[in-house]
């Protein structure tokens, strides 16, 4: 669920090294299985990736070739036929923008949130409150797809004509015809569903944060906030980091939720920067069309669309593990 | 002793500190501010500190606001959350009341009839998870092993890499990897089994970093003293250095697994539902709850539909609860040794 | 280090329970069908075509996949079927027509359940009729099984009854006519009081048979107004939304909107239904009227291979022209004799008049009894 290690909170033990590697193994014949069965999990593991990628490449490669049209500054999408023609520019807009604005309102929430359970709350509170955000981080997103599809929608609706009806002179926020699933509404879900995530990451950082930093800004006359600001969050400042990019990364991959909510555009429509507009997200675009993969030239297409997403998300991914990597360096 | 501290520290969480980290901050709230005290640059006249607002003032009022936004962001991010759980609750709590629903299928219940049960979709799910397990966690945990104990240099790093990429793949790309191989490939059907492998590929990286924390935490000194009796490598590895993280592994699986059960998007591509038992993981149709609530939103105008949908979902949410009060009593136990 | 075992002790103990969870889920193995065991012509009787037919049972499993838009129909007749057969399980995947098409070419069903006739014209360089074969080792035949009105769903606050045509339709989802109150709709309204709402269009933003019937009755009906293509992908204006519980949860909540779904669902989610004028007066959306469609639907296709090809620029007064037939796609010799007969087994059942004409409650029209019969047979030939 979480998937930051905790223990790269920690000073590793006796500078890491555990003796050095091979050295310690003899040649007993259960020291060979048993190294050979953990190197051989390892090259399985290499081998799963390069096949993956060997697959999505090959299949992808030959779509592109055949593609009519630049695949990413293009918004037509008509893959398959004699003249197929393709381009992610509306997916990588969606996904991308309602990522962002997901993680614009998840990770200050998020990160408060966990303030307030590791210093605000009172201390009655802080166990069930925790329990509550970590079994919400738990529940499977076609839950929140439902809630949001159900539920939030009918909710949310008045809410965006208001905010239409009051700000649409700002191209954000102009009003485009389309009343369920736009861009807003996706991030709006996607940010409930990944405020938990964000929260339980960072409540352990916090939680950590050194007892003698905390008193020491205390006892030269901070407030609990200024504590809070000087020592608190320098000290979780990478774990939030990271914490918010795993939670990105989950925005961004999210299929089935997505899949329910979204509203997407008849071919053709036109252009415009609202974010009250419609439009698929790749793993919403892959999902709700993998009936369509008839032929390799219209699934290579998809493929495409996939290791855009795939790249995408592997860039979401190491810079959290560069963050963690760096603060690994830093700390002690 | 010591490592036994970080790993409690690790797995629960430590709530001496911020308790007594509160408590001082309390009462240092209460205290007037120093007026003896001169600043560097000699004490502004009250003129000077009224154009600037009072910096005491001013402080004070800060730590009141961000008091009052720490409370605020709690009260707005709580609120969408219990809505959720009482949505899902408040409609499907009463199918799950009846006992039909825990030991009958769906068979023969059309969308709008009303009857039957989920336990061929639970069993399913189960079922699934525990196939999937059985593939990932040794792998996983393997693979964490060489990160940990065997592997330095080129391999490793690459190993390492690869995890990392492995941990970036959306799940409908792994259905669609899984599919290309399974079906286009081997024309071999569409089943449980298949589902299970994509999901394999989905939970390894979750193991393999879990895994590797808790190995990081287990000392040198258990290692050396260890081998200094003689012991060989793997038995060290085995007995001493698993066993010691064991609590910890055993978490991470059971949080990898509550991630798992959840996923649709690879069922819907490998595992299409039936309303039957199925207990052929490699043959026919496979049930699923999440494919199940997939199944009734189809129908969603009927209200019998509806409701299953919304039990089904509450079954789901209920079983991943279970598995997480596992890893959390798992934990616990484990910290408790401190 | 007790500590330690404490600790071991539980988290095992803790494993033992999960064990014993999967375990108690397999021992009760022996009261589900599993495998697929070859004893499908042990049924004796030879059954009376009056009923649901000779039930041959058989104990295994049947899997098709396809149109969402005969689920409920299918399962219905699964029903029907399992109850007489408690050894048979059949499980339909309602995943849209395409995939069902798709997933038969693969053999991964057994049959498959389309909305349109396999083409036989190349799409995308591939025959599917042809790639059916190939997958069958003998021709696939197309059985025309189950017809179902597509509706004109609208959810215009106070308007009770609407009344549309091809033409202002087609400029409806074509984003040509975007209020309510428009002439054009209010010329077909006389008397009704058409608010100014915003029209707002939903349409199936996933590959659906029903956007194809329905752009070809448009394309039919109406060749003047809608100059796209007709087919699988959506090719007017508005706003998508997956498949037909998508589309009609939209139109429930949102005031002006429009859509096109299977009548079903526009039941069952209570929708407004609009009649349409085929040019000699507005028809309501009942059995009769589409009953009347159906009936002049001209049987095609040579021997057993049926097809039915709808008169959508029907102007029969009474006929409900929006409506669309949903086949089975089937092997008409399984290369597994056993297979063949479940297959037979089955849809002589679903297409027996008992069964046929349970359907029309949930919202499809019966097969007229010329094609009807001939269906019955084809299925017969079945091996």
């Amino acid at each position: 669920m979480t998937g930051v290690p905790v223990v790269d909170e920690k000073p590793e033990p006796k500078g890491n090294a555990p003796l050095g590697g091979d050295n310690a193994s003899t040649a007993r014949l259960g020291d060979r299985l048993f190294g050979g069965a953990a190197t051989a999990s390892g090259v399985i593991v290499i081998a799963m990736v390069t096949l993956i990628a060997t697959f999505l490449i090959v299949q992808a490669v030959p779509a592109l070739l055949d593609n009519q049209e630049n695949f990413l500054t293009s918004r037509a999408w008509n893959p398959g036929g004699d003249q197929p023609g393709f381009g992610i520019l509306e997916f990588l807009w969606t996904t991308v923008v309602a990522g962002a604005i997901a993680m614009l309102i998840a990770v200050p929430f998020g990160v408060a949130v966990a303030l307030f359970l590791t210093q605000y709350a009172p201390v009655w509170m802080r166990g069930p409150a925790a329990a509550l955000v970590d079994l919400l981080a738990a529940v499977p997103s076609i839950v929140y797809g439902l809630w949001g599809l159900i539920t939030f929608a009918p909710f949310f609706r008045p809410i965006q004509g208001w905010i239409e009806s009051t700000f649409g002179w700002f191209p954000l926020l102009a009003q485009t015809g389309i009343t369920g699933g736009t861009i807003l509404f996706i991030a709006v879900v996607l940010s409930i569903m990944v405020v938990p995530i964000v929260t339980a990451l960072s409540r352990e950082i916090f939680a950590q944060t050194p007892l003698a930093h905390k008193e020491g800004a205390l006892a030269l006359g901070a407030t609990h906030w200024e504590m809070i600001r000087t020592t608190v969050l320098p000290f979780g400042r990478p774990g939030v980091i990271s914490a918010s990019m795993l939670a990105l990364g989950r925005a961004l991959g999210e299929t089935i939720a997505v899949t329910f909510l979204v509203s997407s555009l008849p071919n053709g429509a036109a252009w415009t920067w609202s974010l009250f507009n419609g439009g698929e997200t790749f793993a919403s675009k892959i999902a709700n069309n993998a009936a369509e993969f008839s032929n390799p030239s219209r699934t290579g297409a998809y493929i495409a669309a996939a290791l855009v997403l795939f790249v995408l998300t592997f860039v979401v991914n190491s810079i959290a593990r560069i963050v963690i990597e760096r603060r690994k360096a830093f700390s002690e | 002793m010591s490592t036994l501290t970080r790993e409690g520290r690790a797995a629960g969480e430590s709530r001496a500190q911020p308790r007594s980290g509160d408590r001082l901050s309390d009462q240092h709230d209460q205290q007037p501010p120093d007026e003896g005290a001169t600043p560097p640059g000699g004490r502004p006249d009250d003129a000077a500190l009224e154009e600037m607002g009072n910096p005491h003032h001013g402080r004070a009022v800060k730590d009141a606001a961000a008091r009052v936004v720490m409370w605020g962001a709690f009260g707005a991010v709580i609120v969408p959350l219990v809505w959720i759980l009482y949505t899902v609750v408040s409609h499907g709590v009463n199918l799950l009341l009846s006992s039909t629903w825990w030991t009958n299928n769906q068979r023969n219940i059309n969308s709008g009839d009303t009857g039957g049960g989920a336990r061929h979709a639970i069993e399913g799910t189960l079922m699934m998870a525990g196939v999937t397990a059985v593939i990932a966690v040794p792998i996983g945990i393997l693979t964490a092993v060489y990160l940990v104990e065997y592997g330095r240099g080129p391999l490793a790093r690459a190993i390492s890499f690869t995890v990392d990429i492995l941990s970036g793949i959306p799940s409908i790309v792994a259905a669609l990897f899984v599919y290309a191989v399974w079906v286009t490939t081997f024309g071999i059907e569409r089943s449980g089994f298949a589902a299970a492998l994509s999901l394999v590929l989905l939970m390894i990286p979750v193991i393999v970093r879990s895994t590797e924390a808790m190995l990081l935490l287990v000392p040198n000194e258990l290692r050396e003293a260890a081998y200094a009796l003689g012991v060989p490598k793997w038995v060290t590895v085995v007995k001493v250095v698993l066993r010691t993280a064991f609590s910890g592994i055993v978490t991470g699986v059971l949080l990898g697994l509550a991630r798992i059960m959840g996923e649709t998007a690879p069922l819907l591509i490998l595992a299409p539902y039936t309303k039957n038992f199925q207990r052929d993981l490699l043959h026919g149709n496979f049930p699923t709850l999440p494919m199940m609530i997939n199944q009734d939103r189809g129908d969603i105008g009927f209200a019998t539909a509806a409701e299953r949908m919304w039990g089904a979902a509450l079954t789901l949410i209920l079983l991943v609860l279970l598995l997480n009060v596992i890893g959390r009593v798992i934990a616990r136990a484990g910290s408790a040794k401190t | 280090m007790s500590a330690t075992r404490t600790t071991v002790r539980s988290a095992f103990g803790v494993l033992a329970l999960s064990g014993a969870l999967l375990l108690s889920s397999c021992a009760s193995e022996n009261n589900t069908p599993g495998g697929s065991a070859d004893n499908a012509s042990q049924a004796g009787s030879t059954g009376n075509t009056g009923n649901t037919g000779n039930t041959d049972c058989f104990s295994g499993n049947l899997k098709a996949e396809g149109s969402s838009a005969q689920k409920n129909a299918i399962d219905e007749a699964i029903s029907v079927f399992q109850t007489k057969c408690a050894d048979a399980t059949i499980d339909y995947n309602p995943s849209g027509s395409g995939s069902g098409i798709k997933q038969f070419i693969a053999k991964q069903v057994d049959f498959a359940g389309s909305d349109s006739a396999l083409k036989t014209v190349a799409v995308d360089g591939l025959v599917e009729a042809d790639d059916a074969a190939k997958a069958c080792g003998s021709p696939a035949w197309n059985l025309p099984m189950v017809t179902g009105p597509i509706a004109v769903a609208y959810n215009v606050a106070g308007v009770d009854k609407l009344v549309l045509n091809a033409e202002v339709t087609a400029q409806i989802f074509d984003g040509r006519i975007t209020t309510w109150n428009d002439p054009a709709i209010a010329k077909l309204n006389a008397g009704v009081k058409l608010p100014a709402t915003p029209i707002k269009v939903y349409f199936r933003s996933d590959d659906s048979g029903t956007t194809e019937n329905f752009t070809k009755y448009l394309k039919s009906a109406a060749p003047d107004a809608w100059s796209y293509e007709t087919g699988k992908k959506w090719t007017g204006k508005g706003e998508g939304k997956e498949k037909s519980a998508g589309v009609a949860t939209a139109v429930k909540g949102q005031d002006g909107g429009i859509t096109y779904v299977e009548l079903s669902y526009a039941r069952q989610n209570r929708l407004q239904m609009a009649q349409i004028d085929t040019g000699s007066g507005p028809v309501v959306l009942n059995a009769e009227s589409v009953g009347k469609t159906v009936a002049t639907a001209k049987p095609t296709g040579s021997g057993n291979d049926l097809a039915l090809k709808i008169d959508y620029a029907t102007q029969e007064s009474g006929a409900y022209p929006i409506i669309l037939v949903t086949y089975e796609v089937v092997c008409s010799t399984y290369a597994d004799p056993a297979q063949g007969a479940k297959v037979k087994a089955f849809l002589t059942t679903f297409a027996s008049d008992a069964v046929q004409g349970q359907l029309e409650e949930l919202g499809y029209a019966p097969l007229p009894t010329a094609v009807a019969s001939k269906v019955q047979t084809a299925v017969k030939a079945i091996s």
